[in-house]
């Protein structure tokens, strides 16, 4: 098999559902920081970024009742229409649970190229949804902050995988 | 192993929950978008989304008081000599409004105009702008809890910056002026004319709508909240006129104005109480009814 695209796979501890919660938690807190100005376009939807991360890595541990609570969180929090988010947080869910063979196997380079077409893609989702109900194209800085979120996956994955790496043996030289 | 895996699939296949929750979430944007069902389920969510809002504001918080305990000795002079010879000007303009109030009770008396009630209102705090792209909104910290309705005023201190358009128990949500078909009724404070004063969705941007290209409106104008609506009360700085353009091409002035008030800066403001109720609108004559039904069918 070509080396190329692919990345080696790492040897894991199983993940601990309680971590699951922080994060999804931390990311919530993250996403309802005060963000203003131009941040506030460039800021990515960390739920969003998180749901598709544990869909991708631990697809049997995370489910649709999840990311769609997590959505409605999400909509009271941001004052959207009800039900917005839910809907971008299940399509996410499902294209990360149908893809994560895939995507697992593949470089961070790759991985990326993964990432932005499903960000943008909820996005447009929410941007259809809103034009349904009568809101306006609010500019293309709207979709800065698919971009951003496909540049975190990176550091991210890093992070998320820490408390999952095996600590080095002791007694190996 | 934690996990053995199934020898049969079990359940449902993940396409058809997706449908499952997409449907349920297609039912919940109607309801909410079509007919504003779900004000209880929003409230309810709204409490156990309220332990996170308030934490995620904590940072910004405590941030800005610990800038504000390292103010220098100079600013502070500098602040309290601003403030003092404000505050004295401020005491003479309060003992000339004093004055014109007596007068203007003992004139509005003597004319028989009902007087004008003072509105009572409650201060709160920005706790963070919604992450809502389609719109312009923001939380602030006070609720149900504190006798917050929708539809009342909110102002800063210099000017009205929108309205509660939703409340929580202990949060509300304000619609800020700036928001797309966000309407106020203003009166120029120059000429004395009458406008509708609507938001665009652009930041720090508002304009007037159905302003004949002849009425008197300059760059520069003030406008004030001209109290017709019963939800502003009267007299309140709104936006000024920054400009006007004058095209024969269309039918009516194109009018740019911006806000006064802090719209995306500033963290305390006034949620003003309950407006003194309305007068009752006239009953619709007889004539005029069928009249209507014709033109809708």
């Amino acid at each position: 098999m070509a080396a190329g695209p692919m990345s080696p796979q790492e040897l894991l501890l199983p993940v601990k559902p309680g971590f699951i919660v922080l994060t999804l938690i931390a990311a919530l807190l993250c996403n309802l920081l005060p963000w203003s100005g131009w941040a506030m376009w460039l800021v990515p939807d960390f739920v969003a970024l998180i749901v598709l991360y544990w869909c991708i890595h631990e697809p049997r541990k995370i489910g649709f009742l999840t990311a769609w609570s997590l959505g409605l969180l999400m909509d009271i929090a941001d004052g959207s229409l009800f039900g917005q988010h839910a809907l971008a947080y299940i399509i996410l869910a499902y294209a990360g649970m149908a893809l994560h063979r895939r995507v697992q196997r593949f470089a961070m380079a790759q991985q990326i190229l993964h990432v932005i077409p499903l960000l943008l893609f909820i996005d447009l989702v929410v941007l259809l949804v809103r034009a349904l109900s009568g809101a306006d194209f609010p500019g293309h800085t709207y979709f800065l902050g698919s971009f951003t979120g496909a540049a975190l996956w990176p550091v991210m994955t890093h992070l998320l995988k820490l408390p999952q790496r095996p600590r080095p043996d002791p007694d190996r030289v | 192993m934690e996990h053995t895996p199934p020898l049969f699939r079990t359940g449902l296949t993940p396409l058809a929950r997706l449908m499952i929750f997409a449907m349920l979430s297609a039912v919940l944007l109607v309801a909410d978008a079509r007919f504003n069902y779900l004000t209880t389920l929003r409230q309810i969510t709204g409490v156990i989304v309220y332990p996170l809002q308030r934490l995620a504001a904590a940072p910004a918080a405590m941030g800005d008081r610990i800038a504000d305990f390292f103010v220098t000795h100079g600013a502070l002079r500098r602040d309290n000599q601003r403030l003092t010879g404000q505050n004295l000007e401020l005491a003479i303009a309060a003992q000339r409004t004093e004055a014109l109030h007596k007068e203007n009770a003992h004139l509005r008396g003597l004319l028989g105009v009902r007087e004008q009630v003072p509105v009572p209102s409650i201060s709160a705090e920005i706790l963070y702008a919604a992450r809502d792209p389609f719109s312009r909104k923001v939380m602030i910290d006070r609720g149900l809890q504190h006798d917050i309705e929708s539809g009342r005023p909110v102002v800063d201190h210099v000017g009205i910056i929108g309205q509660v358009t939703r409340t929580y128990p202990w949060l509300s949500e304000v619609t800020l002026i700036t928001e797309k078909g966000h309407l106020v009724p203003v009166l120029n404070v120059r000429s004395g004319l009458r406008a509708v004063l609507a938001g665009t969705g652009d930041d720090g941007k508002l304009e007037l709508r159905f302003i004949p290209l002849t009425a008197d409106f300059q760059i520069g104008d003030k406008l004030v909240t001209s109290g017709i609506d019963g939800i502003y009360p009267p007299g309140l700085p709104v936006a000024e006129v920054i400009q006007v353009e004058r095209n024969t091409a269309y039918l009516f002035a194109g009018i740019a104005c911006k806000p006064l008030a802090g719209v995306n800066a500033g963290t305390q403001v006034l949620v003003l109480g309950p407006l003194p109720a309305q007068p009752e609108r006239p009953a619709e004559t007889p004539a005029a009814a069928p009249q209507k039904k014709k033109g809708r069918s």
